[in-house]
Parts: C-alpha cells; sequence; structure tokens
C-alpha cells in the first residue's frame, strides 16, 4: 500500500524515462507497441506467462492489460497496447496508445521503455511505426516477429544487420516459442541500462529546422515525435495540448506559415521520407527468393472472398455456428437438468421440510443451477468466434460486409463488433475502438444490444424446448425448434437496421468516416488463444451467475416466500375440511396460495395490467423485472416462483414441466401458449435487461445519456415487439 | 488511370495520390506511396471495396479512396 502511495507521488514529480530503472525498487514500464495481427498478445503471454491482469468485465475497470514478465534481474511490467499504424492516430484504440507513449494516459505513469514488434513478413510497413518510435527518445528492443512464417517464404532477414542500422537490439523471435523470452528479456535489460538511441529518420532540411526550431522553443519540452505531431495537428488534441501547457499559438502559427510557403507539406514528406529510410536501411536486410513460394492465403482467398462463393461460404460459416450452438446446447441442457433434478431430491431428502428446504431446493439449486446449464452454450460460442477471429476470416468477413453496411451509414469495421455481440455485447462494445469515426462508433454501440447474445439463449431454449412443436421436415435435416431459434436470431439484426439508420439520420448525421483494413494471411488458429477465451466467458459468466444472480434470486425468493401468514392456512385449511381434500391436495393448495399472498405477487400484481395485453401473468411480469441487472436471470426466476408454487413435498424434476403445468387463476387456461412463449422470446431477443452492457456503453461513450437512451428505446420497442406478436399469434390461433 | 479501373491481377505502379483526408493519409502511412508496387486482387461480392496486395500485405480499401489514386503499368 506504501509503496504505491510513494510511487504515485514520483511519479508526478519527475518523468520516469529519466530515472534510471535499475536503482528504484518499483517495476519498469514496458510498452509493448506494433502493427495489428504481428503477434502482439502471444508475445504478451509469452514473456509474462499468461499472468495477464485483464478486466474485460464490467464492475472492474476497463484498463490496458499488463502483466510482470518473467525471468529478469530488474522487475519489469509489460503493456500490452492495442495495434497500431501510426502515432498520427485514427481511431480511439490507436490515441490510446500515442497517449501512453506520451506520458498522457491517466492514471498511468509513462513507460520507462519500449519493446516494439514487427512482423518480418512485412517489414517496410512495420519499420514506419518504428521509426516513430524513435523519435520519442525511450530506450527500444525490437522484436522481429514471425521469422518462421518468413522462412517458410523463403525471407531471411539479417537481424544483427538491422541491429547496427536501427541502433537498438532486433531481436529474432518466434513470439509463441517460449525459448524466444530469454534473449528479449536480456535485450530489455540492456537496453534500460545503456540506453542506447534508436537511428532516426532525416526529414528534409527545411522541415527538420522546423521542428528542431519548435522543440527548442519557449513553452513545453517536446521530442521530436510530439513536434512532428504539433505541426500537422491543426486545432487537434496535440496543439490544444501545447496551448494549454504554455506554448506560443504565434510560433505555431509562424512556422507552419513558414512551411506553407516553402510548398513543404508536412504529412506527406514526412512518410516519403520515413519509407526512403525504410528502403535503404532494410537493403542487404531482406533477402527474398528468386521465385515467390505458393502463396496458401491467395488460393483460400479466391474461395472465401469469391464473388458468389464468399457470400454462400459466409452464410454456411454462419448456419454451422448456429448449428453447432444448438446442437451443443441440447445434449449439456439434458445433462445438467438431470444432474440438478437428482441433487434437489437428494437436498430434499436430508433437509426438513420448512424455510430451509424451501430456500435449498426453490432458491438456489432451481435458479442459479438452472442458470449455470447454459455455461456450455457460452462456451462454444466464444470458442467458434474466436477460431473465426484468429485465423483471420473475420477481416474477410468485414471486407466482404463493407458495402452492406455502408448502406447504413457505417462500414465494415462495424461488422466485427456486431457479429461477436452474439456472443456478448460486453466485448464487443470495447471492440468498436478500432472505429475511427466517432458517430460511426456510437451508432455501432447502440446497436450492439440488438444482436443476440448468449444470455438470451436460455431463454429462447428453454421457451422453444418446452412450447414449440417437434416437427420435422426435410427428412429430419430442419427442424421447427432450429427454424424458431433462428428467427429469434434474426429479429434483432432486422429492429436493427431501421434503428441504425435512424441513429444517422437524426443524433449521429455526417458523411461515413471510410473503411480501409488490412486482410492478414490466413493461419491456423492458435489452441491457447481459443482457450484463453474460453475460459474468460465461462469464468465471467460463471462468477455472475455467483453474485448477481445468486442475489437476486434470493431476494426473489424471499419475496415469494414471505409472509406465511397464519390466516392463508386457516383458510385454506377450511377449505379442505369442507371439501375433504387428501393430504397432497392440501399441501398444493397451501402452497399455491402462499404464493398468491406472497410480497412478489403484490409486487408482480401491481405491475400485471401493464403486462396483461401481451397475455402474460404477474408470474412472467414479476420475472421480467427482476431480470433488469441480466437478462438470463429470468429463467432463474420463473423457476423460483413456479417451484414456490408446487406442491411444495417434491421438488419438480423440470422448470419445463413447471411451466407448462400453470395455469390462469379464474379460467384454469395454461398461462404459457405458443404465443405468449413467442412473446416472452421475442421480448427478451430486444430488450435492454444487461445491467452490464448499459454500464459499458456508459464507459465507452463517456455519458450516461446514451445507456438510458439504449435503455428506455430498447425497451419500448421489446415491449411493442412482444405484444404484436402475442396478438398475431393469437389471431392465427397458434 | 486511376487504381478504380486496373483489372484484377495486373501489378501497377501508383504514379500520384491525388486524395486528401486522414484515410488516404492512412493509406500513405502503410506504404501506398508514390512508386509502390499494387496489385488488385478482386472486389467484395457487391463490388466494393477492393482487395489489393501491396508490397507484402493485403489490405481492403474502398472505390471512394482508390479513384484518386493515379498508376500506371509496370
Amino acid at each position: 500500500m506504501r509503496a504505491s502511495v510513494d510511487n504515485r507521488a514520483t511519479t508526478d514529480t519527475v518523468t520516469s524515462a529519466a530515472l534510471p530503472a535499475a536503482r528504484v525498487a518499483r517495476p519498469s514500464i514496458i510498452a509493448l507497441v506494433g502493427n495489428p495481427n504481428t503477434g502482439k498478445s502471444s508475445l504478451f503471454n509469452t514473456l509474462t506467462g499468461f499472468r495477464r491482469h485483464v478486466a474485460n468485465y464490467p464492475g472492474v475497470t476497463v484498463d490496458i492489460g499488463s502483466g510482470p514478465v518473467r525471468g529478469t534481474r530488474l522487475p519489469m511490467e509489460l503493456l500490452d497496447l492495442p495495434g497500431s499504424y501510426s502515432l498520427a492516430a485514427l481511431s480511439p484504440d490507436e490515441t490510446l496508445v500515442s497517449d501512453l507513449l506520451g506520458g498522457r494516459f491517466e492514471g498511468h505513469r509513462p513507460p520507462d521503455a519500449i519493446l516494439a514488434i514487427v512482423d518480418a513478413t512485412n517489414l517496410p510497413r512495420n519499420l514506419y511505426l518504428v521509426s516513430q518510435l524513435a523519435d520519442i527518445g525511450l530506450p527500444m528492443v525490437v522484436a522481429v516477429n514471425m521469422i518462421d512464417v518468413a522462412r517458410a517464404r523463403g525471407i531471411a532477414v539479417d537481424c544483427e544487420l538491422l541491429s547496427r542500422r536501427l541502433g537498438v537490439p532486433a531481436v529474432p523471435v518466434i513470439a509463441t516459442q517460449q525459448s524466444c523470452a530469454a534473449p528479449v528479456v536480456a535485450a530489455l535489460e540492456r537496453v534500460l541500462a545503456e540506453r542506447p538511441a534508436a537511428a532516426r529518420v532525416p526529414l528534409p532540411d527545411a522541415l527538420e529546422q522546423e521542428v528542431a526550431d519548435l522543440a527548442r522553443c519557449a513553452g513545453p519540452p517536446l521530442n521530436r515525435a510530439e513536434a512532428l505531431r504539433l505541426l500537422v495537428d491543426c486545432g487537434g488534441g496535440a496543439e490544444q495540448r501545447y496551448l494549454e501547457r504554455g506554448g506560443s499559438a504565434q510560433e505555431l502559427a509562424r512556422i507552419r506559415a513558414r512551411l506553407a510557403a516553402a510548398g513543404i507539406d508536412v504529412l506527406r514528406s514526412e512518410v516519403r521520407a520515413r519509407y526512403r529510410w525504410i528502403h535503404a536501411l532494410l537493403e542487404g536486410v531482406i533477402t527474398r527468393p528468386a521465385t515467390p513460394v505458393i502463396n496458401w492465403s491467395r488460393r483460400i482467398d479466391r474461395v472465401l472472398t469469391h464473388k458468389l462463393g464468399g457470400g454462400v461460404c459466409l452464410l454456411l460459416v454462419l448456419f454451422v455456428v448456429f448449428e453447432l450452438l444448438f446442437r451443443g446446447a441440447e445434449i449439456c441442457m439434458r445433462a445438467i437438468e438431470q444432474g440438478l433434478g437428482v441433487s434437489a431430491v437428494w437436498a430434499a431428502r436430508i433437509l426438513p421440510p420448512g424455510a430451509l428446504r424451501s430456500l435449498v431446493t426453490d432458491g438456489l439449486i432451481a435458479g442459479v443451477g438452472g442458470v449455470l446449464t447454459f455455461v456450455p452454450q457460452i462456451v462454444i460460442l466464444f470458442a467458434l468466434l474466436a477460431v473465426l477471429e484468429d485465423c483471420g476470416y473475420m477481416a474477410r468477413v468485414a471486407h466482404m460486409n463493407d458495402r452492406l453496411m455502408r448502406g447504413l451509414g457505417l462500414s465494415g469495421r462495424a461488422f466485427i463488433p456486431l457479429l461477436s455481440s452474439f456472443a456478448c455485447a460486453v466485448p464487443a462494445i470495447m471492440g468498436t475502438r478500432t472505429i475511427a469515426d466517432r458517430r460511426e462508433r456510437f451508432t455501432t454501440i447502440l446497436l450492439a444490444p440488438f444482436m443476440s447474445c448468449s444470455a438470451r439463449l436460455p431463454v429462447y431454449v428453454l421457451m422453444i424446448s418446452a412450447f414449440v412443436p417437434d416437427q420435422r421436415y426435410l427428412g429430419g435435416w430442419v427442424t421447427l425448434h432450429g427454424l424458431v431459434m433462428l428467427a429469434m436470431y434474426l429479429i434483432g439484426p432486422t429492429v436493427a437496421l431501421p434503428v441504425a439508420w435512424l441513429l444517422r439520420k437524426t443524433a449521429f448525421a455526417g458523411p461515413t468516416g471510410g473503411f480501409l483494413l488490412e486482410l492478414p494471411s490466413y493461419k491456423l488458429p492458435r489452441l491457447r488463444a481459443i482457450w484463453q477465451r474460453m475460459y474468460f466467458a465461462a469464468h465471467a459468466f460463471v462468477v455472475r451467475a455467483g453474485t448477481i444472480i445468486l442475489l437476486v434470486n434470493l431476494i426473489v425468493w424471499t419475496l415469494g416466500y414471505f409472509p406465511r401468514s397464519a390466516a392463508v392456512r386457516e383458510s385454506v385449511e377450511r377449505q379442505a375440511r369442507a371439501a375433504d381434500w387428501d393430504e397432497q391436495r392440501l399441501e398444493r393448495e397451501l402452497a399455491g396460495a402462499y404464493v398468491r399472498a406472497s410480497y412478489l405477487a403484490r409486487v408482480g400484481k401491481f405491475i400485471e395490467p401493464l403486462v396483461r395485453p401481451i397475455g402474460w401473468d404477474w408470474r412472467i411480469g414479476t420475472a421480467v423485472i427482476a431480470s433488469f441487472p441480466a437478462r438470463e436471470v429470468v429463467v432463474a426466476t420463473l423457476g423460483t416462483i413456479y417451484n414456490l408454487g408446487d406442491a411444495g413435498t417434491q421438488p419438480s424434476d423440470s422448470l419445463r414441466a413447471a411451466l407448462r403445468q400453470a395455469r390462469w387463476p379464474d379460467s384454469g387456461a395454461p398461462v404459457f401458449t405458443v404465443p405468449v412463449a413467442l412473446s416472452l422470446m421475442v421480448f427478451y431477443a430486444l430488450c435492454a435487461q444487461c445491467a452490464s452492457t448499459l454500464v459499458m456503453i456508459g464507459r465507452e461513450t463517456r455519458s450516461w445519456l446514451w445507456p438510458v437512451v439504449s435503455f428506455a428505446g430498447m425497451t419500448t420497442i421489446a415491449y411493442f415487439a412482444a405484444w404484436g406478436v402475442a396478438a398475431a399469434g393469437r389471431a392465427l390461433g397458434l | 488511370m486511376s487504381l478504380l479501373d486496373v483489372p484484377p491481377s495486373r501489378p501497377v505502379r501508383v504514379t500520384a495520390i491525388r486524395g486528401t483526408g486522414p484515410l488516404t493519409h492512412r493509406l500513405m502511412e502503410m506504404g501506398l506511396i508514390e512508386g509502390a508496387v499494387v496489385e488488385v486482387l478482386g472486389r467484395a461480392p457487391l463490388g466494393d471495396p477492393l482487395h489489393v496486395r501491396l508490397g507484402d500485405y493485403e489490405l481492403s480499401l474502398r472505390g471512394d479512396e482508390a479513384q484518386f489514386i493515379d498508376v500506371a503499368a509496370t
């Protein structure tokens, strides 16, 4: 605790770059920087041994991933930064990188050194960023990754020559292999101690002169990278900061005018100068084969992005994903349901009848257990999306859908977060940081919750398996269950279309931000990366089931169990004597009477007029309200409410059976008809019942307006859609 | 001739970049400058964007940007 307070004090007063890191006890901060798709995460995992303090989920600050480097003499903390092509940032992700490197990232002290990672198969473009990093003036190590892939393509890289010309160590690595860690760590230790200066790109004389003048002139101290950005950043963040810190507006204007008069376009001069330098630098460093090796990636793309075949393949991939999901769901759900039934019977046997037994069987096992049933599906979905992303197909998906998204005023980039929203909107909303244009990004953020996330799956699976007839068509290949499931997954995107159009015409009106995307070579997905994604997804979900869902469940159980008034018992017992009920009948009637008189019933009946038009009873209404923090709670809540109204002596073997048995008290007609089941599914497909998503929208838009708009808008749409579906279903006589 | 008019699988050399704006600048930063060799590999199923090879890697860019990139046969 003390140490961390001290740290903060030093950071505020001295820039850490000026401190000899070896002599202070705190770890040196190493920023891991590089272009997208260069293997940053792999190198991070190799150097830290997967000890990433990751915070991808709400309640914890969304932060930069970091972890301690293993096997060092000096303590080092490695920061895993998002991929970036240039310090002239376009997207929020790139802004984060340039802010952090410039020591402008709130809550983070500036790094002590840079570990730049480059792709050996694509050195010129990767070295562009490295040449900009050199201008910052921090100690630097260049990790030349994918040296094995380069070799397979017949490309040889002379890292020793590269080191000599760059002035900083260039270490050949295969980021996924543990053996590459030691040389990188040794190089980092050396540059932290010796601080060798990296070679700098010479700019055209006139520009060089002005950059030096600007860096020297009165005002805040600037490094070369900052001075260059400042020259081109008219009215942007760099200029604002410069002026705030006492820079001279007149001086800046004068320099810019001089450059314009000399006919120097700073942006273009910088790019040309850097590439000229890079091509000279790489002379003799890279040796290419006389005849290019077969490009498998190109061959795969001939099929996967083909004019006709590409679309067909995409639909096929999506179909397989959903098919695997639903098949996997069925098997796992049956197995876990049986396990839960057994444990409920067992708990009922050892616990005496009364509040405790009801709490355990109806509250705990039926509630939380019912939610845990869905862990397998969530894991399957995250795994499949991770495979698609890791092998490089996701970028093609964005490429193929750009034209489509453009019709909505968005770009292909928006397609990836929207697709991953089918797993969970929370990481998807974070994923929009790669979208440069603010209006497009905000539109994408507000659309993400419309996609059917894995938390809706429990509701669909429950309703479909309980109320949709098991019909098969085309020789058993197509099932009605599958079709209804598909329809549920299509509702969100369908409603999202007009919503997107509306948002881009009103709140986020303006031109599109354009589209530019690298299409990385296909590669085999790395099992470890996929495993990591699956683990985080399952972990986050189980933690939620264990905390929010358990808490909500206990509240719902308490409200549904109490007050057990003596008056209710007496009145039922009087009826029993009059009608001569047997013991079992008495128990069942008594349990039902208790629930109808409970606090929960009072809340539910209060809101019943609101949900009655859809055809819902107070119990459904209550479950919907109780599931505000998280959609999947509704399944558990329904379980608790309906089990409480059960005979009480024997735990219901399945929630599906309990729902099928539910009756309206006045008419005796079943509560859950097909229209009611469908309307409940549609409601959950479209509502914004997820506190985590709303918090994330607030965080990423930096405003409380958008989560409120999102919640109010989606709830309204969901309510009327549910009402419409129920009315249509009844009219059709379902 | 602009990059938009180039038939697939014929490498061309960039002669001028007439575009302005952040995306054109970014394209230049990613190596699409005068003298660079570009090859159009194909188009997305709906006709746009273009799939191009630029040096050692592949890129997807819209006709909006491609029309302002002048090229000549290598």
